[in-house]
């Protein structure tokens, strides 16, 4: 269950997308979500949806792979949806006893739903055509010039891979925990609220007990093989703009001067 | 009285691109009260089969009776399966909780709605049986050596009085000594109790020594379901699939590649002495 969400899952596949430097991925992304909030028309919606069309098809991840992602925020969508359709006053549209869903009320919540959807869409194809490893490091790169204002950059970078790293670990430590102890008798699934915490406790004491563990272990294996943090330390693999990454943000550029000028001009 | 795999099969993901089959068509018997080997190289799909006979996995196709009732039929109680054959995973000590080696062996039959007697009586039973002293019942599990732990682990499960006990790698991490009071104690429990035991393992030269059938996995499929000296004539096909026969059978069949007239199906180093003292007094 916990496995189908695909939210910041890396799909391994070889595409114009999956080659491209980190950064450009990432200075992509952000500049597509502020693009979803430039832009106020249609025509500015009908362009962002076709700008995500091609970087999806370019990515080669189905796109039913990132409609299943989209699965676990319905229920978020859901709430801004409703609350923006009867809780925006004005020229009233149907009235059902107390609540009015209203012109501006409709035009806003379809606005968001649109907005939401594409910004969740955007950025899980950023980290489905990303691993997280180079995501981190592309942030660290990014994030570089922070290191004059006493920002540690490395150890944040640092703390981001492993924290994504040990995902992945833990659920399958959590499978294997609650495997064993429904083994012996213990039921996660009946009874009320309370009772489901307290059954809990079973999988959660052993649980913690092996991140600490694990965590030690790293913090140990890490001091074995000298590390001592971000300073004077280099890559193996150092990040390199190629002829690809500049295209691909001339492109962005166009798409976003695009965007700005729909805002203005229509 | 017994456990029937019946053309089981079962796919991990299916429907993705990641599919992979890890039961092929497994077709087994387990009558009442032996004691078997599982046996197969890391990926073989032993661990898959044995979550597979207490219902924690449902196979993609096939049936698995259990005393003659479908597993997963919808009126069946799996609880009660679970109760029946006991599953003790691979590093059985990661599961523990409790702030007491004593309450965490409870854990076990008191989900089985038992009163508080009934339970402290049958974990009393369980610790005794895995051979824990007396001084450790009220410690913190945590404290515990490592072999300990997962005596209290296996504890934890046979207070819940199992008629089938299956070990996913018990004596997994432990040293030559700490496999040794494991497996004798298991073994012991067997004659004692005349329950089912399922030993999981990768090392024939474990198994060899206490159980009367062997079962070989590779692939996902059994490859051989015998008794232990047939398994092990085949030790050169054993070969093959990443596994070894125990040292035993190599020195014998050397032997036997000499000349020496020895029987060349004997599984422990107790039979084999003797046998080369048969050979030898008859030639000499």
């Amino acid at each position: 269950m916990i496995r189908d969400i695909t939210l910041g899952q890396y799909y391994q596949a070889d595409s114009v997308i999956h080659r491209l430097d980190p950064r450009v991925k990432l200075v992509a992304t952000i500049g597509f979500i502020i693009s979803l909030f430039v832009v106020d028309s249609w025509v500015g919606y009908v362009a962002a949806a076709l700008f995500l069309a091609c970087m999806i098809k370019l990515s080669k991840v189905p796109f039913s792979y990132m409609v299943k992602g989209m699965r676990a925020i319905v229920f978020i969508l859901m709430i801004t949806v409703v609350f923006n359709l009867f809780l925006t006053p004005g020229e009233p549209l149907v009235s059902v006893w107390k609540l009015t869903i209203t012109k501006e009320g409709l035009r806003i919540a379809v606005m968001m739903a649109v907005r939401l959807s594409f910004l969740i869409v955007g950025s899980s194809l950023m980290t489905l055509t990303t691993t997280p490893n180079s995501l981190t490091d592309g942030m660290e790169k990014l994030m570089k010039p922070l290191k004059y204002v006493k920002v540690p950059v490395h150890e944040i970078a640092m703390m981001m891979s492993i924290a994504l790293r040990f995902i992945p670990i833990l659920l399958e430590e959590t499978d294997k925990i609650m495997k064993a102890q429904i083994a012996r008798g213990a039921d996660f699934e009946s009874g009320n609220l309370i009772k489901k915490a307290k059954a809990m406790v079973p999988l959660l004491v052993p649980l913690f007990i092996s991140a600490f563990r694990r965590a030690n272990d790293l913090a140990m294996a890490m001091e074995a093989r000298c590390y001592r943090g971000g300073e004077h330390r280099t890559k193996m693999k150092p990040l390199c703009y190629r002829a690809a990454d500049r295209a691909a943000y001339g492109v962005l550029l166009a798409y976003f001067a695009g965007c700005v000028a729909i805002r203005i001009w229509l | 009285m017994s456990i029937i795999v019946d053309h089981v099969n079962y796919i991990y993901g299916e429907d993705t691109a990641l599919a992979v089959h890890a039961l092929k068509d497994i077709n087994l018997v387990i009558p009442d009260g032996q004691f078997i080997g599982l046996i197969g190289h890391t990926g073989s799909g032993k661990s898959t089969l044995v979550q597979h006979l207490n219902g924690l996995m449902r196979p993609t196709s096939g049936a698995i009776y259990y005393n003659g009732e479908d597993i997963h039929d919808k009126e069946y109680d799996k609880k009660q399966l679970r109760s029946k054959v006991g599953l003790v995973f691979q590093y059985p000590e990661h599961q523990l909780f409790e702030i007491d080696v004593f309450k965490d062996v409870c854990f076990g039959p008191k989900n089985l709605g038992l009163s508080q007697k009934e339970t402290e009586l049958r974990a009393y039973a369980a610790l005794k049986q895995v051979g824990l002293e007396d001084e450790f019942f009220y410690q913190s599990p945590f404290d515990l050596s490592g072999g300990q732990k997962r005596r209290v682990a296996i504890a934890g499960v046979l207070a819940m009085k199992p008629e089938v006990l299956i070990l996913d790698e018990p004596t997994a991490g432990l040293d030559p000594k700490g496999r040794d009071e494991i497996l004798d104690q298991i073994a012991k429990l067997k004659e004692e109790t005349g329950i089912t035991v399922i030993l999981v393992s990768h090392s024939m030269e474990d198994v060899a020594k206490y159980v009367e059938r062997i079962i070989v996995m590779n692939r996902g499929g059994v490859l051989y379901d015998d008794a232990p000296r047939e398994v092990f004539q085949h030790y050169k096909e054993l070969e093959q699939v990443g596994l070894a026969a125990p040292q035993v059978t190599y020195i014998m069949q050397a032997l036997a590649k000499q000349g020496m007239p020895v029987d060349t199906s004997v599984t422990t180093i107790a039979e084999a002495g003797l046998e080369i003292l048969r050979v030898l007094h008859k030639t000499v």
